[in-house]
């Protein structure tokens, strides 16, 4: 089943090119659309919700066609906005089932569904507090609370980690991906952020300039991306516990990434943290073992983020492979067309 | 996870029962429902009705005065004796509470419309099945409704007080028809001119001022220039500069039409010709505000 499917899709504005014959097929699940700002994410998602005429291509949503059925697609469909969207005056359940109402439910089954909705995405007794009085964490849910009340198929997020702590953020993420496993509904979620999509998402869709610069799913990127920052502690038979994990790691045959595995400017606490190349599941474990084995505390092991511009970097030819299988790629190392 | 704790009949402990995630199969009942809630919430919200209890104490207030007044009005025309009649026409009432009604529009439009625009709610909106229509319609609609309540619910009271005072039945229920029909028109009139200046502005306190101009400068300005040519003896000018103010366009069109007598200098109102360009210009006034309306909302989608 196709959630999402454009074809050819192209948007042009006098001076730019928002979208350049995207061609996505987006199925159910977690698919994080990863783009610079400016890459096209939100024309995409307008385009999407029938708001916007595409210039040319056709685009369809839950198997309806953006440019005729966009009253039905806005009924099955949640949005949630990058921007501040909330009035500060009201309180969450007020404003939450005011917009059940907007979406066709009966007053009684609105106010349910708030109630049941803002307890899934963690508002409790503040849910009757005015929202001006929330924090960005609290906020978000609430814009992400509005997106669901009224049980759609598919939500679209735009950057719905925007402004969020590292753990607001984990939390977001973690909320995002039991939207899916636990509600049934798909998501499409944007970010300019590459590694908290790869460990959220099941499908990672990567746009430049408003061209398919990657479709695959986050097992595939996972392959060939993951870079994971470790960190232990020294002990007293290995002073230098970074030095010892890094020759333990060596010896299992794990590879490391940068300069012996340091990578000096990247990271707080850089000299020690060893950058391992992950080539998959089995490499989480040669790495626990290794620690274990040398009697070493574990103080991290976590995979990096990459931003967009790394991917761009970093991944020149396994790209241009996998866009030319897809059939939807003409750019090269600088994401721009060429002809 | 969600959890629900019931207390089991007959015992003391509590049990929780996790029900997790439940999908919605109930009735979605589409746009023009969205569109009537729309309606009624900016209509509720506009005399501070689910909102907090400090912004119901300004709409309250003036709903207060209004009908406050008709009640005295009320209270004298049936104390005195040997009246027939009440002590005002139907029609002069908004004309002499012309302030209050200016307030009333001033401190509620930009609540109907600032607040979406100013908070960025309006894309929340158009990612729903209502369109661009369904949302200037809707409000545009509770805004009208809600003068009409404003204006339309003393002259109800008056009505009901003049039956009371056994005056005369067809002569009273022509007056309070004319007197309806009246503040029909200036509510959609204030209503439409109201929405499009508060749209204008997303910040609530310039919304707020700037309506408050639109209404009190041009009618300063207007019958401070009819004073003049009344002084000046040039009594045709009074007519036509008439139509440049939303009140005294009202005042022209009822008094052409409606039996009213004209607060104009000297009472003279413009005739059934004149009238008739005056009833052309609010309705322009409405259209154009609608107009304005989609125009603006077009611009601040998504």
């Amino acid at each position: 089943m196709t959630v999402i499917a454009t074809e050819s899709l192209s948007k042009r504005f006098p001076r730019v090119t928002a979208l350049d014959r995207l061609s996505l097929d987006i199925g159910p699940g977690v698919t994080g659309l990863v783009g610079s700002n400016g890459a096209g994410k939100s024309t995409l998602i307008k385009i999407l919700l029938g708001l916007s005429p595409a210039t040319e291509g056709r685009a369809a949503v839950l198997g309806l066609d953006v440019a005729t059925e966009g009253a039905a697609i806005r009924e099955r469909v949640g949005y949630m906005p990058e921007h501040d969207c909330l009035p500060p005056d009201v309180s969450a359940t007020e404003f939450v089932v005011h917009m059940a109402r907007m979406s066709g439910l009966p007053p009684t089954a609105a106010r349910e569904r708030t109630a049941d909705t803002l307890r899934h995405v963690g508002l409790y007794e503040e849910r009757y507090r005015p929202i001006g009085g929330y924090s960005t964490g609290m906020k978000q849910r609430v814009k992400l609370a509005q997106a669901l009340v009224h049980d759609p198929k598919l939500v679209l997020l735009d950057e719905p980690t925007n402004g969020l702590d590292p753990v607001g953020r984990d939390e977001m993420l973690g909320l995002i991906r039991r939207v899916h496993t636990d509600f049934g509904i798909s998501v499409l979620v944007t970010s300019h952020l590459l590694g908290e999509l790869e460990r959220t998402c099941d499908h990672v869709v990567v746009i430049d300039g408003g061209a398919l610069l990657r479709s695959s799913s986050t097992s595939d990127f996972t392959q060939i991306t993951t870079t994971l920052a470790v960190e232990v502690t020294d002990s007293d038979t290995h002073p230098d516990g970074t030095d010892a994990l890094r020759r333990a790691l060596t010896g299992a045959g794990v590879k490391l990434v940068g300069h012996d595995g340091l990578d000096a400017a990247g990271l707080p606490g850089a000299g020690h943290i060893l950058l391992v190349e992950a080539t998959g599941e089995e490499t989480y474990d040669v790495v626990r073992d290794s620690v274990a084995g040398l009697g070493l505390g574990l103080i991290r092991m976590e995979q990096r983020r990459h931003h967009i511009a790394e991917v761009f970097r970093t991944e020149e030819a396994p790209r241009a492979a996998v866009a030319a299988t897809a059939g939807a790629g003409q750019q090269k190392g600088s994401g721009r067309d060429e002809h | 996870m969600s959890t629900e704790t019931g207390t089991v009949a007959g015992n003391d402990t509590s049990r929780i029962h996790n029900i997790g995630y439940r999908s919605y199969d109930g009735v979605r009942l589409g746009r023009a429902y969205a569109r009537r809630s729309l309606y009624s919430q900016t209509l509720r919200g506009s005399f501070g009705l689910g909102r907090s209890a400090k912004s119901k104490v300004l709409p309250m207030l003036l709903c207060g005065v209004m009908c406050l007044v008709s009640l005295i009005l009320v209270a004298v025309a049936i104390a005195t004796p040997g009246m027939t009649k009440l002590p005002i026409k139907y029609t002069d009432f908004a004309i002499y509470l012309q302030a209050v009604i200016g307030l009333f529009i001033a401190s509620q439009a930009p609540q109907a419309v600032s607040r979406d625009l100013r908070f960025k709610s309006v894309p929340l909106y158009f990612s729903r099945p209502i369109e661009r229509v369904d949302y200037v319609l809707a409000k545009f609609a509770a805004m009208t409704s809600a003068l009409l309540i404003l204006t339309g619910l003393p002259l109800v009271i008056l009505f009901v007080g003049a039956l009371l005072a056994k005056f005369d039945f067809a002569d009273q229920a022509k007056g309070f028809g004319q007197g309806m029909v009246s503040v029909a028109l200036l509510s959609v009139l204030f209503a439409g001119l109201g929405l499009v200046v508060a749209a204008l502005t997303p910040r609530r306190g310039f919304g707020v001022a700037a309506v408050i101009a639109v209404l009190t400068i041009t009618y300063g300005a207007v019958s401070t220039v009819q004073a003049i040519a009344w002084q000046t003896d040039s009594a045709g000018a009074i007519t036509w500069l008439g139509l440049f103010s939303p009140i005294t366009l009202i005042d022209g069109v009822q008094t052409a039409f409606l039996g009213a007598t004209s607060a104009f200098p000297g009472g003279d109102g413009p005739g059934a010709a004149a009238g008739v360009v005056y009833l052309l210009v609010v309705l322009a006034l409405v259209a154009g505000s609608y107009a304005v309306l989609m125009r603006r909302y077009r611009r601040v989608g998504l």
